[in-house]
């Protein structure tokens, strides 16, 4: 089973990219900073008694007077920058899997049933989808994330924020799967092995989940990679623009909102290495994306 | 002509209708608007009252057409944040937004036209790789993290650009303001224009370039070629001609992105504009703003839509002829 894995055409042109290489790299060294952060963190970012006022502001070990006990410096609070930048990945990593996942699930459930039932329930799917696909996707997650919160009790709001802006944030992104799903799906509908398994009497909701959906699901990775840095750009704007999680929980978005407020006063660093932090996780995932688009591309093999 | 605009009006009621609907429900449903206007003491007879007053014992269809009626005049009722009626709110701060987003649009256009027929022509010269390094940043640099960058290298360390708000604005006609007559206000608008086009920027370099890629291989080319016209008249006259269909359609939808990436830009540089006041209006929920700022959002993408249609006929005589 290894050994066949090991030796399929996917798993050899990943061993032979360097792209794909270097960016799995990255993308693991951050997922297992984040993953790992309780452990191996320098310092407890949440526990507000071990941060001392004295140490505010200490700046990255590569400028004067700066010690490595905060390799990258700390924030106003006396806050290890680099620890805040390891939980703050859990968040932003946690709320871009969960919101991807969503989006795939709704995607594929609307995707298959406008490919495989056809005629008025495609076209009304079909319709919304292009609708919302004209709607920049961070001004439906706002848009979502502020009715819900405006309909939420006052005193829920708080503790229900992060299911909403997964919710939010996977309801903006469903059509791109939902598009892809279904036009596969059209060319699988047509295949014989579709009418084979139809005249011997398979319902139809077993078609398509267990004969049709194994042969479209590979676009479906493609562009769930690629999903995932959207989400995490899009937990990261909402966040900044401070209608995404609560600050007592602060993702790498809030942590550069945080910052933001220090730019003009010197402390470049507290926004600025959680930014790097984005970008490089959101390269990562990009360059992946494209990888496996290739990869699975068998025109360009 | 006049045919495609009738029947894309009349395409577009329906979808006007559809997002009104929701406008309307959010403004019915979301929030207790009574509780807002009646404060904290009040009688049952006040309350009872005020029920009637805004018709909300009328039936849903009745109150949806009272809404529509009133929308149509541009009445979108009260903001719940700053008790200001949101129609002035909203031409207070429009023209801010479509300076801003105008701006960001032709920089994005008069560069990276440019920029992608360069790296379509010269395809392996180091000043188109540089280009299409550049663009790779763009696509994946989330807009907020550009535009701090933007202020901390230009106002922070370098100090030539203001990094927030626009400047003084000179009123024109009445309602518009505008902050191109006075040097501060052209400045204050270099950032926060490049930090919304830049994306755009590099997605139409990337297509201006595939296209020109596929319409150079193109027999017609050759044949140009062979009749000894100059590059420059191949190129410019003959080539970006026919990559101009799909650049139009992709402008034309990003345009809607640039107003929906303006609210992200305008929270980073303090921008006077509607993205702001929707992000202000979210964060407290303030649901009249966000029904009124939908609709106008769904008016724009439509007529967006009706002007790319016309320009696909001005600039491909093909659709012209047989219709």
């Amino acid at each position: 089973m290894l050994a066949r894995a090991w030796n399929s055409d996917i798993a050899y042109s990943f061993r032979t990219s360097p792209v794909a290489l270097i960016s799995a790299g990255i993308a693991l060294i951050l997922i297992l900073a984040a993953v790992l952060a309780p452990l191996i963190a320098p310092h407890d970012p949440m526990d507000v008694a071990s941060l001392s006022l004295m140490d505010s502001f200490k700046p990255p070990i590569f400028l004067p007077d700066a010690d490595w006990s905060n390799p990258l410096g700390t924030d106003n609070q006396g806050r290890d920058v680099l620890s805040a930048i390891m939980y703050g990945m859990r968040i932003s990593l946690l709320v871009g899997f969960l919101s991807v996942l969503l989006a795939i699930v709704v995607g594929i459930a609307f995707g298959l049933l406008a490919g495989y039932a056809g005629g008025v329930v495609d076209t009304l799917l079909m319709r919304i989808a292009d609708v919302q696909l004209t709607f920049p996707s961070i001004l439906t997650a706002l848009l979502v994330d502020g009715v819900i919160s405006a309909a939420l009790p006052r005193t829920m709001r708080e503790a229900l924020q992060i299911y909403v802006i997964i919710f939010a944030i996977g309801i903006a992104l469903w059509p791109n799967f939902a598009r892809t799903v279904r036009g596969s799906t059209l060319v699988e509908r047509n295949k014989d092995y579709v009418m084979a398994a139809r005249v011997i009497g398979v319902p139809s909701w077993r078609i398509m989940l267990s004969h049709v959906l194994p042969n479209v699901i590979g676009p479906v990775m493609v562009i769930g990679t690629l999903g995932l840095g959207l989400a995490i750009i899009a937990e990261a704007t909402l966040s900044f623009l401070g209608v995404g999680l609560p600050s007592t929980e602060p993702s790498l978005g809030t942590l550069i909102r945080f910052g933001n407020d220090f730019l003009f006063s010197g402390q470049w660093w507290v926004s600025v290495f959680p930014g790097i932090t984005l970008i490089l996780m959101v390269l990562a995932i990009n360059l992946l994306g494209d990888w496996l688009r290739d990869a699975l591309n068998p025109r360009l093999r | 002509m006049f045919g495609v605009i009738g029947s894309r009006i009349l395409q577009a009621i329906p979808v006007l209708l559809v997002v009104g609907i929701i406008a309307f429900a959010l403004f019915a449903y979301v929030g207790d608007p009574l509780a807002s206007m009646l404060g904290q003491d009040y009688t049952e007879a006040q309350r009872a009252a005020l029920i009637k007053q805004l018709g909300l014992d009328q039936p849903f269809f009745v109150q949806y057409g009272h809404f529509l009626w009133l929308a149509l005049h541009g009445n979108f009722g009260n903001s719940y944040r700053l008790a200001q009626p949101v129609s002035s709110l909203i031409a207070e701060r429009l023209p801010a937004t479509l300076e801003l987003a105008i701006t960001a649009s032709v920089l994005a256009l008069v560069i990276g036209v440019p920029m992608g027929v360069y790296t379509g022509i010269h395809r392996n010269t180091p000043l188109s790789r540089l280009f299409m390094m550049l663009s790779l940043v763009g696509v994946s640099l989330p807009t907020f993290l550009l535009g701090i960058l933007l202020i901390l290298l230009f106002s922070v360390w370098l100090g030539w650009l203001p990094s927030f708000g626009r400047g003084p604005v000179v009123h024109l006609g009445g309602w518009w303001t505008t902050g191109f007559t006075s040097w501060t206000g052209l400045k204050s608008l270099i950032l926060p224009s490049i930090t919304l086009g830049l994306f755009q920027m590099t997605l139409i370099m990337r297509l201006v370039r595939a296209e020109m890629l596929e319409v150079l291989r193109t027999d017609y080319i050759k044949f140009a070629r062979a009749r000894g016209l100059t590059s420059r008249s191949i190129h410019f006259g003959h080539a970006l001609k026919n990559t101009l269909v799909p650049v139009i359609t992709i402008i034309g939808l990003q345009f809607g992105g640039i107003v929906g990436f303006s609210l992200v830009t305008e929270t980073v540089f303090q921008w006077p504009g509607l993205g702001l006041l929707l992000v202000q209006s979210v964060a407290v929920a303030d649901v009249p703003v966000m029904s009124a700022y939908l609709m106008l959002i769904a008016l724009v993408f439509l007529l967006i839509n009706l002007i790319v249609d016309l320009l696909y006929h001005a600039v491909d005589p093909r659709l012209r002829i047989g219709r």
